[in-house]
């Protein structure tokens, strides 16, 4: 497998069924580069790893991805369609569901109706079907619910359903955020920080969770600062540094990485990777 | 009566026998209440009783705005006034226009559906206070151009309002004629009384079925959290541009509604009290809550009237002579009652489900 450490932008191989293609993105906060000409690509059914130290650009890239920010420079080809210029629910509605590094469930519904609303973007009932609640929009929100149910289940948050979604322990609202980004039928899950605060135990179960999904057919982008996890679980991995790509290829060959380790200040990560 | 007790009477599929009872019995007192309030207390109470029914239309549109989507609006008033006034304008002789009222209250309900848009487009971005300015200052340019809209050309006869207005009428049955049916007098308030009870049930079933469907899930998606509203693929800008236009046009038909009774509209119907007045319906009612959005409507429309009624012989009765206004009384024991509210039943008379949890869990969590 072709690993680019420390490659400059790459090119964009015309041969390569990239599921997601970000080409030189850059993105700027008044004085910050939060980003610079960062360039990837994730291939289909793989699980894609984005770390990088605190302050290195993870959350913003999450957010140029997902429309929530403009992006400076750059661009993004989703599944063979450029992303450019698309808000946050278009780009939902493309196939990539996120979930956030600070968890935002709709805190007051019910873990059950939390997923439902996932439902939104792949239904259609509008206000004269929720009006008149014919045969078509009754059969529609059986399915919603349904789904639902089963999503709930697939997370492992079932018996919870009918509780509110910030009654749910940590890690269960942690699944009900994966669940609910599962609801909208992704074709790319992007994840940020999802293991952050759980115990040992829970983050195997998640990373058995997140095995199970890449199974079934929906690729995976993480950020996560659980080297362990990551090592475990990532095909290929990015590396930013203060904005910047400084390696992108298979775990193992990014974990030797001079650069990366660097990068990590201190060198506990290092010692971690050994450790893994 | 609790919701649950509520909606165990009105479940038909868990415990039919008692839910058709209970539903039989409701009906048969909703029916004979006009008649009964025109016997023995006079049919000002019947009109009453309307004014508070189309209260209880403002106040669910409302909830859909303020309880469902959580876009605080207190200029609500305003899609009152632009139904009260199409229907006004359309239906007298100030254009010398007399259209059906089938016709002219779907128009009103387009034109206050067309304005909720107009206030909701400009706003998209904004939440919260700044919302609640905004929305404000729209009900105010709306009365104002009411009031001032008479020159050059007069259009709403500005603060004298427009008069005569047309009744409902089918066929030859006007709303405004008494007739005898069965040796009972029907007098216009009674009819149109009936005429509201059934658009009533229908704006109900119509709420309760927003509230548990795709919208009103995205509704309080946008509520609870924007941010991951969109993110999950709710267009937001429709989703909000839907409430308000819902909401609006709700208003719109209950102004209709309102012109009709009343016969005679002017700018001073739709002042900001009325938006406020509307608000604390929501308020004191329950957020989000179908159920005590229509009580806290029933209250706040019935309790100023019965103190009219009250406040001046209890003082005759006291002291001999009246020492205060009605009206003053009035405005003191509402500010009162929502001072108590406020502090023993913050969340409303009868909560929301989740406004209750909600305001549990800050009460339990802020306690060591």
């Amino acid at each position: 497998m072709e690993a680019p450490l420390n490659a400059a932008p790459a090119a964009a191989d015309p041969s390569s069924r990239a599921l997601l293609e970000g080409t030189a993105i850059s993105k700027r906060f008044g004085g910050v580069q939060a980003l610079a000409d960062v360039s990837f690509s994730i291939r289909p059914g793989e699980i894609y790893g984005l770390i990088g130290p605190n302050g290195a650009g993870k959350t913003s890239l999450f957010n140029v991805l997902t429309g929530i920010y403009d992006a400076d420079g750059g661009s993004f080809v989703f599944d063979g369609r450029p992303l450019a210029g698309l808000k946050p629910n278009d780009v939902a509605a493309r196939g990539i569901a996120r979930t956030f590094q600070n968890i935002r469930l709709f805190a007051n519904l019910s873990a059950l109706e939390n997923v439902m609303i996932g439902r939104h973007v792949r239904t259609r009932a509008g206000v004269f079907g929720a009006m008149l609640r014919n045969a078509s929009t009754r059969d529609e929100e059986r399915a919603i619910e349904k789904r639902a149910f089963h999503l709930l289940d697939y997370v492992g948050v079932s018996r919870r359903a009918n509780d509110l979604a910030k009654h749910l322990p940590y890690g269960d609202q942690r699944r009900l955020e994966i669940a609910r980004a599962l609801a909208t039928d992704p074709k790319l899950l992007a994840l940020d920080e999802p293991a952050a605060g759980m115990n040992a135990t829970e983050t195997a179960s998640l990373s058995r969770l997140l095995r199970d999904i890449r199974k079934d057919g929906t690729t995976i982008l993480l950020i996560e600062h659980d080297m362990k996890l990551v090592m475990s679980l990532c095909d290929r991995v990015l590396v930013l540094d203060y904005g910047k790509k400084i390696a992108e290829g298979p775990a193992a060959d990014v974990q030797k990485d001079p650069a990366v380790i660097a990068a990590y200040l201190g060198g506990d990560v290092a010692l971690n990777l050994k450790g893994a | 009566m609790t919701e649950k007790t509520l909606k165990s009477y009105m479940d038909t599929r868990s415990n039919p026998a008692l839910a058709w009872i209970g539903l039989a019995i409701i009906g048969v007192a909703l029916a004979a209440l006009p008649l009964l309030l025109a016997g023995f207390v006079g049919t000002a109470w019947v009109r009453i009783t309307n004014i508070a029914i189309l209260f209880v239309f403002l106040a669910l549109g409302l909830n859909i705005v303020v309880g469902f989507a959580g876009l605080l609006d207190l200029g609500y008033i305003a899609f009152y006034a632009v139904g009260a006034y199409v229907y006004a304008l359309l239906a007298s002789p100030h254009f010398n226009i007399h259209l059906p009222f089938w016709i002219i209250l779907p128009i009103g309900a387009a034109v206050a559906c067309l304005f909720g848009v107009l206030l909701g487009a400009p706003t998209l971005k904004l939440r919260g206070d700044y919302l609640a300015i905004v929305t404000l200052g729209f009900g105010e340019i709306v009365r104002i151009f009411l009031n001032n809209l008479s020159q050059p050309v007069n259009i709403t006869n500005g603060p004298q309002g427009v008069t005569l207005i047309d009744p409902f009428r089918i066929g030859t049955l006007s709303f405004r004629d008494t007739e005898t049916f069965a040796g009972l007098a029907f007098s216009g308030p009674i009819k149109y009384y009936y005429l509201l009870l059934l658009v009533l049930i229908v704006v109900i079933v119509i709420n309760l079925r927003l509230q548990n469907s795709r919208i009103g899930r995205a509704w309080e998606a946008i509520r609870e959290d924007e941010v991951a509203a969109r993110a999950m693929g709710i267009n937001t800008r429709n989703m909000k541009l839907l409430a308000f236009a819902m909401g609006a046009s709700f208003g719109g038909i209950a102004g209709g509604m309102f012109s009709a009774m009343q016969g005679f509209i002017s700018p001073e119907s739709f002042i900001l009290v009325e938006s406020i007045m509307v608000l604390s319906m929501v308020v004191l009612g329950g957020m989000g809550n179908i159920w005590g959005v229509i009580l806290g409507a029933l209250l706040l429309s019935f309790a100023p009237e019965v103190l009219r009624y009250t406040v001046e012989p209890v003082q005759q009765a006291l002291f001999g002579r009246m020492l205060v206004e009605p009206e003053v009384i009035r405005m003191l024991l509402f500010g009162f009652a929502l001072v108590l509210m406020m502090l023993f039943r913050p969340a409303g008379l009868l909560p929301s489900a989740t406004r209750k949890r909600e305001l549990e869990a800050a009460t339990n969590g802020a306690r060591p």
